[in-house]
């Protein structure tokens, strides 16, 4: 887990996420909805981004292309030196598999699987061996503190524990990027502050964190807020 | 082996619908299995029946001798092969049969010594032709049962004469009836004599010494086949290599006809057994269809964390195998069970009903194959989902 523990130096950061005019279209009936609109951002290595707007801004359509869900009709997305749109569905797969970590409002864990097979599972895609997947798997959760509950399926766990398990799936397979929608939409105020601790904890050791929300404390807390409205993009300074 | 893991899992984790699901495939199974060696058991039994009734004979048949007929010395000479047990010439002809104020058609046969060995004829009184009688071309007779009650009018009439063709014949030796004897099968109703062989030549003008047809046993100790080897080959080199110049022929006939009928309904009752295999397969197909619907979401899921088509593919299939070949073997483990109860309850009649391995690997490679052609179909639905489409589904 070395790679994930590396303090990047602050002034070498590279560019992790570079959006340039993104479109994206959607068509409901005979009106074309744009959801995307010429959206340009740039994520620096090591960044804590919070991106905030109201539903229906596009924020899920901007987290969809960013987490390598769908693919932008128009423009230039190059996510760590990857230039993404014309990549295949498999290959989409596998660099959602080894570059992102997500994190989802509604926890979105398999309930048939315990936390840690939960955990496991990126890893058994990336094809990892046995025993370096039981030990990467220990170490995630021990990050989110949630070692004694391996062996919990899902709904035997609180809400705030099942966003931890996520959190730990996220973060098993050493991604670039952990991407992060509505984390805490589903939790109360005190669970939601104790995920935010993780992920702050998780920002210093050197993660890429992009999280969305449409909650201003939560954005607040981030080194940077970018605002999404009606698919247009305006950076928050502060 | 972890997608097998996973599987199994998700298999057992309803498992009520999954042996619902899986009881057409039982169904189907215990079918094919159960009727297969059924029919396999009865015909073993029939075909040993048929095999007892003297099936280890040989009829031969010359068309064309070559200028080097057989005679009664050539068959006593090839008796002494080791190959060969008995051989007995044999020839039919049709005369008027008379015995007091009766007269009606009579069978005779010309026959030599061992006739009625090779026939496996049994006899009531009496005895049979012997070698004496051909060397001294006697004129006397064996007949059948019923030649004694319809032209004589009773069977204890050994020392009596009887007019054949106009000569007076001895009746030394009367045969049982065998209902269950070949050559009784067809000539039940016919009123037959036996006579010595060369005795018929001086009574009739079509038959001679040149013997045209005749049996031939295996030894006690060799079998039909090599019976069959060796007197084709002294045929051969008597017969200047021409194959067409004789028949050699087993008398396995009614075993033909008998595996024939069997084939033809082993193909028959597979065939329906193996409709309700493919129903059963139909099953698994809507049932995984229903799941894969049930499951979009964890679809979703597995996709947004990095699984590929293919993993999911093979994920949703290997179910589907799974899922049959559970059927398959609880199929198979019952049919044995109830064959091993129907052995028991028909231990009387002799007949052995045992698990056909052959069916079994067929039913075992039908089922892996239904497995695959319907678990295809939803495996590819569910490889083929759109990841943001499958994450917010139903939420």
């Amino acid at each position: 887990m070395g790679k994930i523990d590396k303090k990047r130096e602050p002034d070498k950061k590279e560019t992790l996420i570079s959006l340039r005019d993104v479109c994206k279209n959607y068509q409901i009936g005979r009106e074309v909805i744009h959801a995307l609109d010429e959206a340009t951002l740039d994520v620096k290595e090591g960044e804590f981004v919070s991106i905030i707007g109201p539903s229906g801004s596009g924020k899920s359509t901007l987290m969809n292309i960013i987490g390598c869900l769908d693919i932008a009709d128009s423009g230039e997305y190059i996510l760590d030196g990857i230039p993404i749109e014309d990549y295949t569905e498999g290959e989409l797969a596998k660099i959602r598999n080894q570059k992102i970590g997500f994190v989802f409002q509604s926890f979105n864990l398999i309930s048939k699987l315990t936390a840690e097979e939960n955990v496991e599972l990126p890893l058994i895609y990336q094809k990892v061996k046995r025993a370096e997947r039981t030990r990467r798997v220990e170490e995630a959760l021990k990050r989110v503190k949630l070692e004694k509950r391996a062996s919990h399926y899902p709904t035997e766990l609180s809400g705030g524990q099942q966003q931890r398990v996520a959190i730990a799936r996220a973060i098993a397979t050493n991604p670039s990027l952990i991407l992060a929608d509505e984390p805490t939409g589903n939790l109360d105020s005190v669970t939601s502050k104790e995920i935010m601790d993780i992920f702050h904890e998780l920002h210093r050791t050197g993660h890429t964190i992009v999280l969305i929300t449409h909650d201003n404390d939560v954005a607040q807390q981030a080194e940077r807020s970018i605002h999404i409205l009606d698919g247009k993009i305006t950076e928050v300074r502060r | 082996m972890q997608t097998l893991k996973m599987a199994l899992k998700s298999i057992g984790s309803n498992k009520l619908r999954a042996f619902l699901t899986m009881l057409g495939i039982i169904i189907g199974v215990m079918a094919l299995v159960i009727l297969v060696s059924l029919v396999n058991g009865a015909t073993g039994s029939v075909t040993d029946t048929i095999s007892s009734l003297g099936s280890n004979m040989l009829t031969v048949n010359v068309s064309d001798n070559k200028g080097a007929p057989v005679h009664l010395d050539d068959l006593r000479t090839w008796m002494e092969e080791d190959a060969i047990g008995n051989a007995a010439a044999y020839t039919k002809e049709s005369f008027t049969g008379k015995s007091g104020g009766n007269s009606d058609s009579v069978d005779v046969y010309g026959v030599t010594a061992y006739y009625d060995t090779i026939q496996d004829l049994s006899m009531m009184l009496g005895r049979f032709i012997k070698s004496t009688d051909i060397e001294n071309h006697t004129y006397v007779c064996v007949i059948n049962e019923t030649l004694a009650t319809e032209l004589i009018g009773y069977t204890d009439c050994v020392g009596k004469e009887i007019t054949i063709n106009g000569v007076k014949f001895t009746v030394v030796g009367v045969l049982e009836d065998n209902d269950t004897s070949l050559t009784s099968a067809f000539s039940s109703d016919s009123l037959v004599a036996y006579i010595p062989y060369t005795t018929l030549v001086r009574l009739s003008e079509t038959t001679t010494l040149e013997i045209t047809s005749f049996y031939v046993s295996a030894a006690e100790n060799g079998t039909t086949d090599q019976a069959e080897e060796r007197i084709t080959k002294i045929l051969m080199d008597r017969f200047e290599d021409d194959e067409d110049a004789f028949s050699v022929k087993s008398q396995n006939v009614l075993e033909d006809t008998m595996s024939t009928v069997t084939s033809a309904l082993t193909i028959l009752l597979g065939g329906i057994a193996a409709i309700s295999l493919i129903v059963g397969g139909i099953g698994i197909m809507n049932i995984m269809l229903v799941t894969v619907t049930e499951r979009t979401r964890e679809i979703g899921i597995r996709k947004a964390i990095g699984a590929n088509r293919r993993v999911i593919l093979q994920q949703f299939l290997l179910e589907a195998v799974v899922l049959c070949m559970m059927g398959c073997a609880i199929g198979i483990g019952l049919s044995w069970a109830i064959l091993r109860v129907i052995g028991v309850v028909v231990s009387s009649l002799s007949i052995t009903f045992k698990m056909n391995l052959n069916v079994v690997l067929v039913a075992v490679g039908f089922c892996f194959m239904i497995g695959i052609v319907f678990g295809l179909y939803p495996a590819n639905k569910a490889a083929k989902m759109k990841p943001i489409d499958a994450l917010h589904y139903g939420g």
